[in-house]
């Protein structure tokens, strides 16, 4: 087995605080030899690895494959727009024609939860979750934490708000299981039709009051607002509305702690969950967050299917 | 026709009042005699020493697949899947495709029954043409034809206006209609109950007051317009509703499945699709509150809602799994075990559950052992303990949450119109 101990990166739900200090580690690492590209030893390759989402992710999908470059592997992408699942083939199906294509792991991002689950107990390849429904995104969370690290190292007992749509949310479920682990307090912040039934029971706080949510924290993770699909669904009455309730604009920041950093997973939606001049400001660590999730999903891919020295 | 001698079996037969040991004649396909000491040298005779006769079990709530579907169920597997659980009858659901929405489906389904039916198949009819809830059925012409009840199981009728329409209608024939309970608009495309652990999973959650709502709304529109039988009921909120709507005279009466007993939402666990039902699984309290509405009279029947579906609609996304549990086969030893064993409710009750009450509530010439009454008889043997083996299922479909299980009180033989269609040495017999 690999330093992780694991088959798959499924998330972070069942990761223990040594599993995810080892990948971040690792992926401070990484980041180190950014400036030298030569010096990163290329454990990937004759690696394939194969990107297989069935949902749209241009930024996830790249973030992989330029990690996996970076480590001397390849990457093939299939996006399966719904035309193979028309065919009526089912995930088992596809995962076990890719084991004997000779790919070495597989990044599954899908609309439904447990997804990447049941695929990686039916197949011998390693499964990484590039997303799953509104289940788990771990790359995406442990991007977050090493951000957060990054900025203010330690992360016991400091204070994370994830304000934003909640219920349909794996980057927040991921982040709360992620941050929990390492003994962060999180404070989850949103509309009441956005935040999901018994989420008090893994340890967070619920808050419908933004100004009140960030008066002590330090770090915002800002969720991305999908009203293309919230609109429709009623969750909330309008943009304008959600934004002078849960937006991030200069006005909140001025009241909340002086060093308070913003994280938002991207795309932004400018003026509805963040205002421009945040989106654009000192305070925000979106860019950083980029590198970042490069340098931890090489992190992954080598230590779950690297050549050990 | 052969004469057949059951002696020295515990006679449990809640309709007399009866629990002792008696013996038992068959001729005709009726019960002929029933007392202490019966010789009939003629007679195929077999001893039921150490084991339990009871009027044959009724499941009112059974999905067969045929017509449309025979991959996961027919007519023919489920009845032996039936006779191998010890149930004498079934009812099956008019969710098929198409739908027993009309008389020439009803017939078709006493023919395929009347071939190939190890127990007797009662066909349920729709209530709505399609399962649409728009326009009502040919309910009169149904019933004349051997529709037992109606229902559009599977889809709740949304309409209430339409409800009010189909139970007047029914309650010209004296017929019974079954609601499912569910509020589609609170279900809003959910998998599992909703609560802290669907949070955990990351699934859509199903609130337990989808069900609620309903069995509300229910219980006025059958106070004001008629006789409504409440399919698998499996919240507590729901059993308040009915506790309470009872006591006032409600014309209502409801079920809940074995399932719903012995299983909470933490079965679903990692994402276990065996574990997907509708209504969902759901929590702790729910089980404890219908154990004692089974105590209390809450619950008028056990139902297993058999729902057969193949391997490849359950190996796939939790979300886009079949709902439903392959029921017939499992539910009288899982209730036996873990009830009557257990000292729970008595073997009366269970019997009431399973044959009287149905047999009363759907007005069917069944559920007791008198002389001069149909020979439908479940022989259980509180001795044979074994493990639920899937692979052996007579069933097509495999799907249960309950493989590997040991159990006690399987049944020991089946006779069906004084004939014996199953038993546990020889497996389901097929007709000569
Ligand atoms: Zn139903
Ligand atoms: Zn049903």
């Amino acid at each position: 087995m690999n330093p992780l101990g694991i088959k798959d990166l499924l998330g972070l739900k069942n990761l223990s605080a040594k599993q995810i200090n080892l990948i971040i580690q690792e992926a401070f690492a990484y980041k180190n030899q950014f400036s030298a590209p030569a010096r990163i030893k290329k454990s990937l390759l004759d690696k394939t690895l194969l990107t297989l989402f069935y949902e749209p992710s241009t930024r996830t999908m790249t973030s992989f494959n330029v990690a996996a470059g970076r480590l001397g592997g390849r990457a093939h992408n299939v996006s399966v727009s719904a035309s193979s699942v028309q065919k009526g083939e089912t995930l088992i199906d596809t995962v076990r024609n890719l084991e004997v294509m000779g790919f070495s792991a597989v990044v599954i991002r899908h609309s439904h939860g447990g997804a990447p689950q049941l695929a990686a107990e039916n197949t011998t390849l390693p499964v990484i979750n590039a997303g799953d429904g509104f289940n788990e995104h771990p790359t995406q969370a442990l991007l977050d934490i090493m951000t957060m690290q990054q900025f203010k190292g330690d992360l016991k007992n400091k204070k994370i708000v994830i304000v934003g749509d909640i219920a349909h949310s794996r980057v927040a479920r991921s982040n709360i299981w992620g941050l929990n682990t390492l003994g962060a307090q999180v404070t989850v912040c949103g509309p009441a039709t956005l935040i999901p039934r018994g989420i008090e029971d893994f340890g967070v706080m619920v808050e419908h009051d933004l100004g009140r949510a960030l008066a002590d924290a330090d770090f915002v993770n800002v969720l991305r607002m999908q009203h293309e699909r919230q609109a429709d669904k009623n969750f909330i009455p309008s943009k304008r509305e959600y934004h002078r309730l849960f937006g991030i604009n200069e006005k909140r920041l001025a009241k909340a702690k002086p060093g308070l950093l913003i994280l938002h997973p991207g795309p932004i939606n400018r003026s509805v969950e963040i205002s421009t001049p945040v989106a654009d400001g000192k305070q925000n660590v979106i860019l950083e967050q980029v590198i970042n999730g490069i340098a931890v999903r090489m992190a992954i891919l080598n230590l779950l299917i690297g050549e050990k020295p | 026709m052969s004469t057949l001698l059951l002696k020295n079996g515990t006679v449990v037969d809640p309709a007399q009042g009866l629990h002792k040991k008696l013996d038992l004649l068959i001729a005709d396909g009726k019960i002929t005699g029933l007392k202490e000491k019966i010789s009939a040298p003629d007679a195929e005779t077999h001893d039921l020493q150490d084991k339990i006769v009871t009027p044959g079990l009724i499941d009112m709530h059974v999905h067969l697949r045929e017509p449309g579907q025979e991959e996961k169920e027919t007519i023919k597997t489920g009845s032996k899947a039936a006779a191998a659980g010890g149930f004498t009858s079934i009812a099956c659901m008019a969710n098929t495709d198409p739908p027993a929405d009309d008389v020439s489906l009803i017939k078709h389904i006493q023919e395929v029954a009347r071939r190939h039916g190890i127990v007797n198949v009662l066909p349920i009819g729709a209530c709505t043409i399609g399962l649409r809830g728009e326009f009502i059925t040919q309910i009169g012409e149904m019933q004349r034809f051997g529709a037992v009840a109606f229902s559009d199981d599977g889809q709740p009728i949304g309409n209430a206006q339409v409800l009010r329409k189909v139970l007047e209608y029914t309650g010209m024939f004296n017929s019974v209609v079954i609601s499912h309970c569910e509020d589609k608009a609170l279900t809003n495309g959910g998998s599992m109950n909703e609560s802290a652990l669907s949070t955990k999973l990351g699934l859509p959650g199903i609130p337990s007051a989808s069900e609620a709502t309903m069995v509300a709304r229910d219980i006025e529109i059958a106070k004001n317009f008629g006789r409504i039988h409440l399919a698998h009921i499996s919240t507590k909120e729901s059993l308040d509703l009915i506790r309470q709507a009872k006591k006032l005279g409600a014309p209502i009466t409801c079920e809940t499945a074995p399932h719903y007993l012995l299983l909470t939402e933490e079965a679903v666990g990692d994402y276990n699709t065996n574990a997907k039902m509708s209504p969902p699984l759901r929590q702790e309290a729910d089980r404890l509150a219908l154990i004692e509405a089974l105590r209390d009279g809450t619950i008028d029947i056990i139902a297993t809602d058999h729902a057969p579906h193949t391997l490849d609609d359950k190996r796939v996304e939790f979300n886009l799994a079949a709902c439903g549990v392959s029921g017939l086969e499992t539910a009288l030893p899982l209730l036996y075990t873990h009830f009557v064993q257990t000292g729970q409710i008595t073997l009366e009750r269970l019997i009431e559950l399973m044959s009287v009450n149905p047999a009363r509530i759907f007005a069917l010439d069944k559920g007791t052992l008198k002389p001069g009454a149909a020979a439908d008889l479940t022989v259980i043997d509180p001795r044979l303990t074994k493990k639920v083996d899937k692979t052996k299922f007579y069933s097509k479909g495999k799907n249960t949450p309950f493989d590997g299980w040991e159990l006690s009180g399987w049944a020991a033989m089946t006779i069906v119109g004084g004939q014996i269609k199953y038993t546990a040495e020889k497996g389901v017999w097929l007709k000569a």
